[in-house]
């Protein structure tokens, strides 16, 4: 459930007569001081929830990398930095239009407010399309969860023929790769023979040739032989905490898009504006767990 | 606790709440690209053992920029940040146990890893061997 | 805007007939199925959770009786050993999620907190329907679980069982999230109420105790729950995507499942408690006819078990792989937590010294409580202590230990709670003999049932066995024929109230002479709570109410001296 459901609470009076109050004052209420103090507490308690829900995957987090940190070590390499960080930034201008958007609710400036909404929304799309990428590119190499990450099934080629295959294909793989290179080490030792001025070349050959991922571009199962064990884990915490944080931005998106709905009706002015200030406080919370998350998954060096 | 008003520097009108001026919003804005291009560049520094302490530093930086302006924290009553504090207080109290509960039986766990190997693992490097980049 | 149009009593165009109240004012199913009024959802909650309670009670009489003898009473093609193992499950985890944990918050909480505080609703009407409305949609999903191919784990769900069985894990997981997401709405709902809608005149301490146990439960649920949530979630990833953190075979910890699972787990049963300990200072204060004694005490020790609730849940875990260091911290910190309710304890009774004790069925509950609850929160200690738990772990003595606090606790704490506020939800009295006489029959089945259990449990019969050696047979035959006595007198105590909806003579507004603001108005309310919003007095203080014979029940008296201030201790 999310805030949509709780913003509601923060609208419509039902009743014909409104004895003066404005018709968004909801009549168990004295106030729209106290309604919006109400809201805002409330909201600010559905943000506590949020942030002792995630904290059970931090938690998991940090007890698998301070136990394992070399499998922390190895995996985050298959995490694209870039996209990690234009997401980052997509989030924090997203905050900025919300920011702003609360604002303008706050001034009764209509036509901005709706903006704001619709580029916070655009760009809550973004990131979920650049989300999408990133895992389909992962999904491509393998690297699924549990006992169906390639990763996995390359230390457990007993478990299945089609893990055996994958292991015998991908050390058949290897070894080629070996050999190849032990032609250009060939090749290239006679050539120096002849130039001497150029020792980098060696090296720059003996480093692709360790299997390192980065080096290749071919992608194939091998690069994967030198995982450490149970490297599969933190597929597992990295698909359930982006996977989860998705799923955030995702009501993020129709609650926004039911503010953005009610903004163009007219509904928002300084007089009533709660909904937009609570939604804008949920979104805010997305984005700093993303604050979060960004660098514990994708800025893993050492 | 039922007083309504309490509404500190209002720059605008008196409202139900306070108003944030642009200025702020932007000034929040840039310091958090700043900070985001920072620990990006950081990262790749190596600087050993504090490198986490240095992201999560920077992030928690971050993150209190979001909390004070963004989410109004510091124009809101000193209750809400408390309360914030008070929730983060709980998690730490999570984590720490249970971290320093685990790390307690990885001893055994680790007896348990090496007895059972499956085919790749013996050829794998030994898990302390961080990968060169 | 909203699938949910309400069609309550605010819209219909105010019944004007002076007669009608909430229950009268407007009829048909959407007008219950969607009303906002809390009254309303409060007494849609009561018949909700009492039909889980029936549920988990014929359960747990299925297993008394397959454990009249040590081989087990039904062949093996009625009750087989992995179906003794569902019948467990499905006790706990529909007692558990789907019963006790919503019982008097979503109950009687929602019907008395607002008119406590003189408002006409809590603070999120809406919320609070759909919380109503995810306590259903949870309790359907147990229902798939149990009426497919039902569960096997123990509500507890250890991994790696948890992750293997082909039982519908999945289904009953989905219903403890969504049951999660009831309870936190409900907490979120009482916590925003009691911060912003109390109204002038009723400072923090001038409420009645019975808010602030519902604000520390409600404290517990908005911290502790979301952590169930992600537990729940987890587990569903492991059998879903076979994430694998808590499968040693994947390089996972089962401890780590455990950890996560506690440390919810154990602030529920504060969750389950504290709201029962706010009804019993409400009912010693009211049948003893004098202010609580102790009054602050009471209210920080409801704040200091909430927290220090927090901080034990490893002493689930002593025996489970857990380390020893830890197990000694949280050995040394559970008996920290038995303090404050020791202080509750001794307050209740020091408020009864000297007071007029009015015996009423509530207060028979209550006196119940006192004992039972001292019996449960002793034995907690022997479980808290980590050498002896390591003895008395997964046997019945914890089995009687659990049940004393939660069914001796928090469950007769209820029933009295229901009693004493039965003829302000519903304007009727109920018959006193009869009340009394199934008081007594629960209070004798219950003892019954559990005293020996604690026996042997000591002498080693472990839970959750289908089968036993014969030295434990007599204990296992006092205890199910105490099963049937206590159920008999359960349905007994339920048959009371429900007779009385048709045969009890019309309450007065005030049967009890209690002086908290729920009182002031008629029995049954108007659906708007209150006419004008009622002057704030002391909760406690019973100086100013005499006893009309005309209407049998209290009244202001106008020629009651004036009071200055309250005063409390």
């Amino acid at each position: 459930m999310s805030a949509a459901v709780e913003t509601k609470d923060q609208a419509h009076h039902e009743d014909g007569d409104h004895h003066g109050h404005s018709p968004f004052q909801a009549h168990h209420f004295e106030t729209m001081q106290q309604q919006f103090d109400a809201g805002k507490l409330g909201i600010w308690l559905f943000l506590f929830t949020e942030i002792l829900m995630f904290s059970g995957l931090f938690c998991a987090y940090l007890i698998y990398r301070y136990n394992h940190p070399e499998v922390f070590l190895y995996a985050h390499k298959q995490l694209d930095t870039t996209m990690g960080a234009i997401n980052t930034v997509v989030l924090i201008v997203s905050s900025l239009s919300m920011a702003w958007a609360v604002r303008a609710a706050q001034l009764s400036q209509k036509k901005l407010l709706v903006f704001m909404l619709s580029v916070t929304l655009a760009l809550a799309g973004v990131f979920l399309v650049i989300k999408y990428f990133e895992y389909t590119h992962k999904f491509d190499i393998g690297l699924f969860t549990g006992r169906s990450n390639v990763m996995y099934q390359l230390q457990h080629p007993d478990e299945s023929d089609h893990n055996r295959e994958l292991y015998d294909s991908a050390i058949a793989a290897e070894h080629e790769e070996e050999a190849e290179h032990k032609e250009e080490e060939a090749h290239a030792v006679a050539e120096a023979e002849q130039e001497d001025e150029h020792p980098d070349e060696h090296s720059d050959s003996h480093a692709s040739s360790h299997g390192d991922s980065h080096g290749h571009g071919h992608g194939g199962p091998e690069q994967f032989l030198d995982a450490p064990r149970n490297t599969q884990i933190f597929f597992g915490i990295y698909y359930m905490m982006t996977g989860l944080h998705g799923f955030h931005i995702v009501f993020g998106m129709v609650a926004i898009g039911w503010l953005l709905y009610r903004s163009i009706r007219g509904d928002f002015s300084s007089e009533y504006f709660g909904p937009v200030d609570y939604v804008g406080l949920y979104w805010h919370l997305v984005d700093l767990i993303w604050i979060y998350l960004f660098p514990l998954l994708y800025l893993i060096r050492s | 606790m039922s007083d309504h008003s309490t509404n500190h520097s209002d720059d605008h009108e008196h409202g139900l709440s306070h108003v944030m001026p642009l200025s702020i919003l932007f000034g929040t804005f840039l310091a958090l690209l700043f900070f985001t291009g920072l620990t990006v560049f950081l990262a790749d520094q190596h600087l050993g053992e504090i490198d986490i302490w240095i992201a999560l530093t920077i992030a928690t930086v971050k993150a209190g920029l979001v909390a004070t302006y963004f989410m109004h924290l510091r124009y809101d009553k000193p209750i809400n940040v408390l309360l914030f504090l008070f929730s983060l207080g709980f998690v730490a109290l999570f984590f720490g146990i249970t971290l320093l509960d685990s790390e307690q039986y990885q001893p055994q766990i680790q007896e348990y890893y090496e007895s059972t190997t499956t085919v790749t693992v013996t050829e794998a490097p030994a898990p302390a061997e961080p990968a060169a980049e | 805007m909203s699938t949910i149009t309400p069609e309550t009593q605010t819209a219909t165009g105010h019944n004007d007939d002076p007669s009608s109240n909430y229950l009268t004012c407007t009829s048909g199913f959407m007008s219950w199925a969607f009303t906002l009024d809390h009254k309303r959802i409060g007494v849609m909650y009561l018949v909700g959770i009492f039909a889980a309670f029936f549920l988990g009670g014929v359960l747990a009489l299925m297993l008394r009786m397959h454990l009249l003898v040590p081989g087990g009473l039904f062949p093996d093609w009625m009750v087989s050993l992995d179906g003794y193992n569902q019948l467990f499950t499905l006790h706990g985890a529909v007692m558990t999620f789907l019963f006790i944990i919503p019982s008097i918050p979503g109950s009687l909480g929602n019907f008395v907190l607002p008119l406590m505080v003189g408002a006409k609703d809590v603070a999120f009407p809406r919320m609070n329907l759909a919380s109503f409305h995810l306590w259903v949609f949870g309790a359907i999903f147990f229902l798939i679980a149990l009426v497919t191919t039902g569960l096997d784990t123990g509500w507890t769900f250890y991994t790696p069982y948890s992750i293997e069985t082909q039982t519908n894990v999945i289904a009953a997981t989905i219903g403890a999230f969504i049951l999660g997401f009831s309870s936190i709405f409900t907490g979120l709902n009482f916590i925003v109420t009691v911060n912003t809608m109390r109204p002038p005149g009723m400072t923090w301490f001038k409420m009645p105790l019975f808010m602030w146990a519902i604000y520390a439960t409600a404290i517990i649920q908005i911290l502790a729950t979301p952590v169930l949530g992600i537990t729940l979630l987890l587990l569903m990833g492991e059998r879903l995507l076979g994430i694998g953190i808590f499968d040693p075979s994947m390089g996972g910890d089962p401890v780590l499942f455990q950890h996560f699972f506690w440390f919810y787990s154990h602030p529920a049963v504060y969750i389950m408690i504290l709201p029962a300990m706010g009804i019993m200072s409400e009912l010693m204060s009211v049948y003893s006819r004098k202010p609580i004694f102790g009054y602050t005490f009471i209210a920080y020790s409801s704040i200091a078990i909430a927290l220090l609730g927090f901080l034990v849940w490893g002493h689930h875990m002593f025996v489970s792989g857990q380390s020893p260091m830890a197990a000694v911290i949280f050995s040394g910190l559970t008996f920290s937590v038995s303090i404050p309710s020791a202080i509750k304890v001794f307050n209740w009774t020091a408020t009864m010294y000297k007071g007029s004790i009015n015996l009423a069925t509530p207060m028979c509950y209550a006196l119940s409580f006192i004992f039972l609850f001292s019996i449960g929160g002793l034995t907690g200690l022997f479980l808290g202590a980590l050498a002896t738990d390591i003895h008395l772990h997964d046997t019945y003595f914890v089995v009687a230990h659990f049940h004393y606090v939660m069914m001796g606790g928090t469950v007769i704490a209820f029933v009295g709670g229901l009693y004493h506020w039965w003829p302000k939800m519903f304007g009727v009295m109920y018959n006193e003999f009869f009340g009394r006489l199934f008081c007594a029959v629960v209070f004798f089945g219950f003892n019954l049932t559990f005293l020996p259990q604690f026996v042997m449990g000591s002498r080693g019969m472990p839970r959750r066995y289908a089968t036993y050696v014969e030295e434990y047979q007599i204990f296992h035959v006092l205890s199910t024929i105490g099963a049937l006595t206590l159920g008999i007198g359960m349905v007994g105590a339920m048959a009371v109230l429900v007779v009385s909806l048709f045969k009890g003579r019309k309450a007065p507004a005030n049967p009890w002479g209690a002086a908290t603001l729920e009182w002031t108005c008629t029995s049954p309310p108007p659906y708007y709570n209150f006419e004008h919003a009622p002057h704030v007095d002391s909760p406690y203080d019973y100086s100013d109410l005499k006893y009309d014979a005309q209407i049998g029940g209290y009244v202001k008296d106008p020629n009651a001296p004036k009071k200055s201030g309250s005063d409390h201790h």
